[in-house]
């Protein structure tokens, strides 16, 4: 099948992207996973839409872009609430939206949250670059143009033509339960990895109790925090394969919880995993929002996060 | 002796498998070995898998396994483990190298500090075979070891903003070259007119783990016949 302009792109704003599930099976490569920072509202944008697992969105961060429909679109948006409007009408997010052609939907600035999700019916159409749609502008990979762009003026983002699609012009909300408010307080779970004991019980202590600040030198590749200095007796530790959710303690005590485009490999200690769920939540915190981390134990997560998969992928 | 897998939690989906404590070159043969049986015990259920130089980190399909289970095929798949090609087996890979401080700013500064002439740092860069022990940082970039004692380095205090495509450069007893354009805090030598990444070719990496690999000085002339690109390595 191919594919169709859907939107062009009247102003980008700081940072809008495309991101799908990621990147997997290449990681042996040196290449970085990429994907939705926040996978939970990334897969809700897709279940209104009927969208299989997998379907590339529109990841704006901050806000501040603009699109003008090319054609007819049933799109929708998840994830923060960047104050967005429908030609100057305001619109409400975690639901279904019909766009005619010429109509532009105006990202404004972050209410509640960091990253919105915009959906189409169908998924964003582009290059499949390793198995993924996802773009990383560090590795020039991925993205609306294959080369890990983020959106500029006047670039064209693609779907498929409606005319193959099935699709439904019924609004589709996301159930209250699942729509995060993201002005609370989180409370991130975190799977304690082996070298925790190699920490001091002072700073394990902290890790659960002490109450941490995002710094403002966070991105994709992890989100640095601020808090009581965390100490260990490892430094010089070999590299070693990172996942998704690692939190490394560099040798100045600040915490730093790796993300989608973190580096594969690294060699500092650290202190257990975030699990996805709660790395989506944590994508959607602004530098200076307070977070705090509870212990969580594997089975339990484990138990929790193939929930989450069976409902939105099945299998 | 058969190394005994340690298993540590690396969250959902993932195990880090630590099969060694120290850097050893006859670690690789171990680690790619163990990786091939996971890639067929796993089947489509392998998600991902990075070697590194004592690990390799599994990660699978939390919906086709537990923890519990995943760690169970992992121990079969060590059963009996024996260790992949050895060093002498592997081909030799070669990367052609232009060592001059236009391209590799910081091979005058680090001769003068070791005491040695230009030509010596050259001879004894280019005269060691390194193994690939793992590629991370970015698409293609290898970390490769082990350097002479005598061109042990750290890395700079300030890492350059931009360091060119093919620099090939050298940290503590590691050396690599950079697949593209990045910022970097390792010490430039010289350059490659390899191209180390490309998404297009069916071997994307140039260099895989496990890999042998000899640096071969060649001249100005030699580079830019190879395809090099001559623009000078800015200072920071």
């Amino acid at each position: 099948m191919g594919s169709e302009p859907v939107f062009r792109v009247v102003t980008p704003g700081p940072l809008a992207m495309l991101q799908d599930a990621g990147r997997f099976g290449v990681r042996h490569l040196g290449i970085t996973q990429g994907g939705a920072a926040d996978l939970h509202a990334w897969a809700w944008a897709n279940w209104l839409l009927g969208n299989a697992w997998g379907a590339a969105t529109v990841e704006v961060t901050f806000g501040g872009l603009v699109l003008e429909a090319v054609r007819g679109a049933s799109v929708a948006l998840t994830g923060a609430d960047l104050g967005v409007t429908l030609d100057d009408v305001a619109v409400t997010p975690w639901q279904t939206l019909r766009l005619e052609p010429g109509q532009r939907l105006a990202f404004g600035s972050p209410r509640s949250g960091l990253r919105a999700y915009l959906a189409v019916a169908g998924g964003f159409c582009a290059e499949n670059v390793l198995g993924s749609l996802s773009a990383v502008g560090r590795e020039r990979l991925g993205g609306h143009d294959g080369e890990g762009g983020a959106l500029a003026v006047g670039d064209v983002v693609h779907g498929m033509p409606e005319d193959d699609l099935a699709v439904d012009h019924a609004v589709r909300k996301v159930p209250e339960s699942e729509r995060l408010d993201y002005s609370e307080l989180p409370e991130l779970d975190m799977i304690p990895g082996a070298q925790i004991a190699h920490f001091t019980g002072r700073s394990i202590f902290d890790v659960f109790n002490k109450v941490w600040e995002v710094d403002n030198r966070s991105d994709r590749m992890g989100i640095r925090l601020n808090g009581p200095l965390i100490r260990g007796a490892v430094n010089n530790m070999i590299s070693e394969g990172l996942a998704l959710g690692a939190v490394q303690v560099p040798p100045d005590g600040h915490p730093i919880v790796l993300l989608n485009d973190r580096q594969t490999i690294g060699g500092y200690p650290r202190l257990g995993t975030v699990t996805p769920l709660a790395c989506s939540r944590l994508a959607q915190c602004k530098p200076g929002t307070r977070v705090r981390f509870r212990p969580k134990s594997l089975e339990k997560a484990h138990r929790q996060y193939a929930e989450f998969l069976r409902f939105f992928r099945g299998g | 002796m058969t190394p005994v897998p340690k298993f540590e939690n690396a969250g959902i989906g993932s195990w880090m498998v630590r099969l060694f404590d120290a850097i050893d070159e006859d670690n690789l043969g171990w680690i790619l070995s163990l990786a091939r049986r996971c890639e067929t015990l796993f089947g489509t259920a392998l998600v991902d898998l990075v070697p590194s130089y004592t690990t390799l980190l599994i990660q699978y399909d939390p919906l086709t396994f537990t923890p519990d289970e995943a760690r169970a095929v992992i121990r079969r798949a060590a059963d009996g483990l024996a260790p992949e090609n050895g060093p002498s087996e592997a081909p030799v890979k070669k990367i052609p190298v232009w060592y001059d401080p236009t391209v590799g700013p910081d091979l005058p500064k680090l001769a003068s500090r070791w005491s040695m002439g230009v030509d010596e740092v050259v001879e004894l860069h280019a005269g060691t075979e390194y193994r690939v022990y793992a590629l991370g940082f970015a698409p293609g970039f290898a970390f490769m070891g082990v350097v002479d004692p005598a061109l042990e380095t750290t890395r700079l205090s300030t890492p350059r903003q931009r360091v060119h495509a093919g620099s090939v450069s050298i940290a503590g007893r590691q050396t690599s070259a950079y697949p593209a354009v990045s910022p970097g805090g390792w010490n430039i030598i010289g350059r490659t007119p390899i191209t180390l990444f490309d998404r297009q070719r069916d071997e994307m990496s140039f260099l895989q783990v496990g890999d042998r690999v000899r640096m071969v000085p060649v001249t100005k002339g030699e580079f830019l016949k190879l395809g090099g690109d001559p623009t000078p390595q800015e200072e920071a």
